[in-house]
């Protein structure tokens, strides 16, 4: 059996399955309790699991970080959540500098199963301070694990992989995804975190994409398809632990790659797949590599702005169809 | 403001806090040497000077309680019983070093006796301690999580994140301000918007503002044995401020010549631990007694030297493990 469910219900799924499984797992962050999240992505958690386990915080991001970060020392597997990720940036001491670098310091005597979830992205008109694709800043930090994922099944899967993960994650939900709808089989979902999935396969091109930029890597694939382009397109779901196997084969496969990243250009997580590829694979490919970015700007707010700035579906067909042309 | 009442404990537990001053005491004399010896690299921060504020802390402390320090964490760590040879082989960066030769003197750690580590960027420990406070209450451990920072701590933004949310959960963590009266090379005073930088804001937080002498041991203990019993009924956290002195500079760059002269001097005649020799001796120790202590802290204190002389150096095999809980660090397949 599966059911069709949207990709912020699979949050709270995926929490509920995971707090279900172990007492130590809790929840904490503005509005998460009573309200449910200001995203909708935590209703009915306080109702099941008490307020002891679903406890709302001031507005203290440093605290709620600080928290998880000393609960995880002391025996709890906490999740935090903070609620646009680009309110990362006040409390980056504690993701970056604490959380990240702590079980190195003390080489391996402090532990900290933890993970903090954020709404990320743009394509709701929030502006340059609510909108951000932040996964690089997470990436570039050596110590916390990266997930970003597209669909709610992979959701599901990828948010119990990462409770579950003895390391610190850092979940990326996608603001723009909140309303998609995807099917997920019934009972128990747990993932692997560091596994790219192949989404479509097709011999000309691989696109490499990640969270928003999946779907619409998909609909220019189709788009492409029509006019006898066949993509294959790679979710890599998981920036840390990169599965740099799927994308090496896929180059392999089609010799020639494109990224689309929601990211502003300079060091977006392109950049360093690519470099990869340069490096490993460098005589599978029959055309340069094309990254598909954001331009180097803070994101607008206005409709039009913003669609103007973000990879469109069109922008990914134009782009392919030009480098094989 | 509440000053705290001495009434110490009986005179065998005070002639251990005694020596818990003295090894502090020997151990960041020593460091120092071996500084300028050029085996201890980088930088070191030192509390010579405020060796009360720890050993009445950690006396007063239970085994499994916690304690958060920072940088200038050599004296806190010790005091928790972490292993002497092995603290000194870290700040010379060898492998038996307790963090294996990657923390330094900025990160000492011995987790298994609850020293959970010395945290360099000014504030981050203090949430942290309150969300290990937080996992004591859910898992019902009755420990405590006691907090050490400096007065210029104060005046950073997690320290009022941290305060607020440790008294709105109500948890067991005892905030610990040791205020040496400088905050790095300036002042407290000239950056800071109340007189005193933690007791006159706790208020803030429905909290009791203490103030308390940092240079006397006994009072900490009386202090820091309140605090822990409070927390331990469920009483929530409180907020300390020890006034003490740190006898050198903010850190090994700094010669400390920004204070006035007359100051210094009435800072070391205030010296906690002679003060202490002379107040257990009028108690009735004997001078075979403290004598016999400062004796074995000598011997205590070569041995921790030549065991770090002696440690090797770690091997590069070892730089790239424990980024993970595997042991490894890879982050590609």
């Amino acid at each position: 059996m599966a059911e069709l469910i949207t990709y912020r219900e699979a949050v709270a799924r995926a929490l509920a399955q995971e707090m279900e499984r172990d007492p130590n797992v809790y929840l904490i962050g503005e509005d998460v309790a009573a309200a449910g999240g200001v995203f909708k992505t935590t209703p009915g958690l306080l109702e099941r699991f008490g307020e002891r386990r679903v406890r709302d915080t001031p507005i203290s991001e440093e605290a709620i970080i600080g928290a998880v970060m000393g609960a995880a020392m002391n025996g709890l597997r906490p999740v935090a959540e903070i609620m646009f990720s680009d309110f990362l940036a006040t409390c980056w001491d504690l993701v970056a500098n604490q959380i990240a670098k702590t079980r190195y310091m003390t080489d391996g005597q402090v532990a900290l199963p933890l993970v903090i979830r954020t709404a990320n992205g743009g394509g709701v008109r929030f502006g340059a301070q609510h909108s951000q694709s932040l996964e690089n800043w997470a990436m570039s930090v050596p110590g916390l694990k990266v997930v970003a994922p597209s669909t709610p099944k992979d959701v599901i899967a990828l948010l119990a992989a990462s409770v579950r993960d003895p390391d610190p994650v850092i979940f990326f939900e996608h603001k723009g995804l909140f309303a998609s709808r995807g099917e997920v089989p019934d009972g128990e979902l747990v993932g692997q975190l560091g596994e790219a999935s192949v989404v479509r396969s097709g011999p000309d091109a691989t696109i490499l994409a990640l969270a928003a930029m999946v779907p619409k890597a998909l609909q220019a694939a189709d788009e492409l398809s029509a006019q006898g382009i066949e993509a294959t397109v790679v979710d890599l779901r998981c920036l840390v632990p990169l599965d740099t196997r799927t994308i090496l084969s896929a180059v392999a496969d089609t010799g020639r790659v494109f990224t689309v990243e929601e990211n502003p250009r300079l060091c977006g997580w392109g950049a360093e797949v690519v470099s990869i590829i340069a490096e490993e694979a460098f005589y599978d490919l029959d055309s340069p590599v094309v990254r598909i970015t954001t331009d180097h700007i803070p994101l607008p707010a206005s409709d039009i702005l913003e669609d103007a700035t973000i990879p469109s579906v069109t922008r990914i067909v134009d782009t392919v169809t030009r480098s094989l042309d | 403001m509440n000053v705290a009442v001495v009434a110490g404990p009986d005179l065998d537990a005070r002639l251990r806090v005694y020596r818990m001053m003295l090894e502090a005491r020997r151990f960041e004399e020593s460091a120092h040497q071996l500084f300028l010896e050029g085996l201890v690299k980088g930088t070191t921060h030192l509390g010579i000077g405020q060796e009360a504020v720890a050993a009445g802390f950690a006396a007063a402390m239970r085994a499994d309680d916690l304690t958060f320090c920072t940088y200038r964490g050599h004296n806190h760590t010790l005091l928790r019983d972490a292993p002497p040879g092995r603290l000194m082989s870290e700040l010379l960066g060898r492998s038996e070093g307790v963090c294996g030769g990657k923390g330094g003197s900025m990160h000492l750690t011995w987790a298994p006796t609850g020293a959970m580590g010395s945290y360099a960027i000014v504030g981050a420990h203090l949430p942290i301690a309150v969300g290990a406070a937080w996992a004591a209450v859910e898992r019902g451990t009755g420990q405590v999580a006691v907090c050490f920072f400096g007065d210029g701590t104060t005046n950073i933004g997690a320290f009022h994140e941290a305060l607020n949310l440790a008294v709105v959960w109500d948890l067991p963590v005892v905030f610990v301000c040791e205020n040496n009266l400088y905050m790095e090379y300036t002042p407290i005073g000239s950056v800071t918007a109340v007189e005193n930088p933690a007791a006159d804001r706790a208020a803030a937080y429905g909290l009791e503002g203490l103030l308390v002498d940092g240079n006397d041991p006994d009072a900490m203990y009386e202090t820091a044995s309140d605090a822990l019993a409070r927390a331990r009924r469920g009483k929530g956290p409180s907020l300390i401020e020890a006034i003490t002195y740190r006898h050198g500079g903010h850190s090994r760059a700094d010669p400390g010549t920004y204070r006035p002269d007359e100051e210094v001097r009435q800072w070391l005649a205030r010296d906690p631990i002679p003060m202490y020799r002379a107040r257990l001796a009028d108690a009735g120790a004997s001078e075979e007694q403290l004598g016999g202590i400062d004796q074995s802290v000598e011997l205590w204190i070569e041995a921790a030297v030549e065991e770090a002389k002696a440690a090797p150096e770690p091997s590069v095999d070892s730089i790239a493990t424990e980024v993970w809980a595997d042991g490894g660090s890879q982050w590609r397949n």
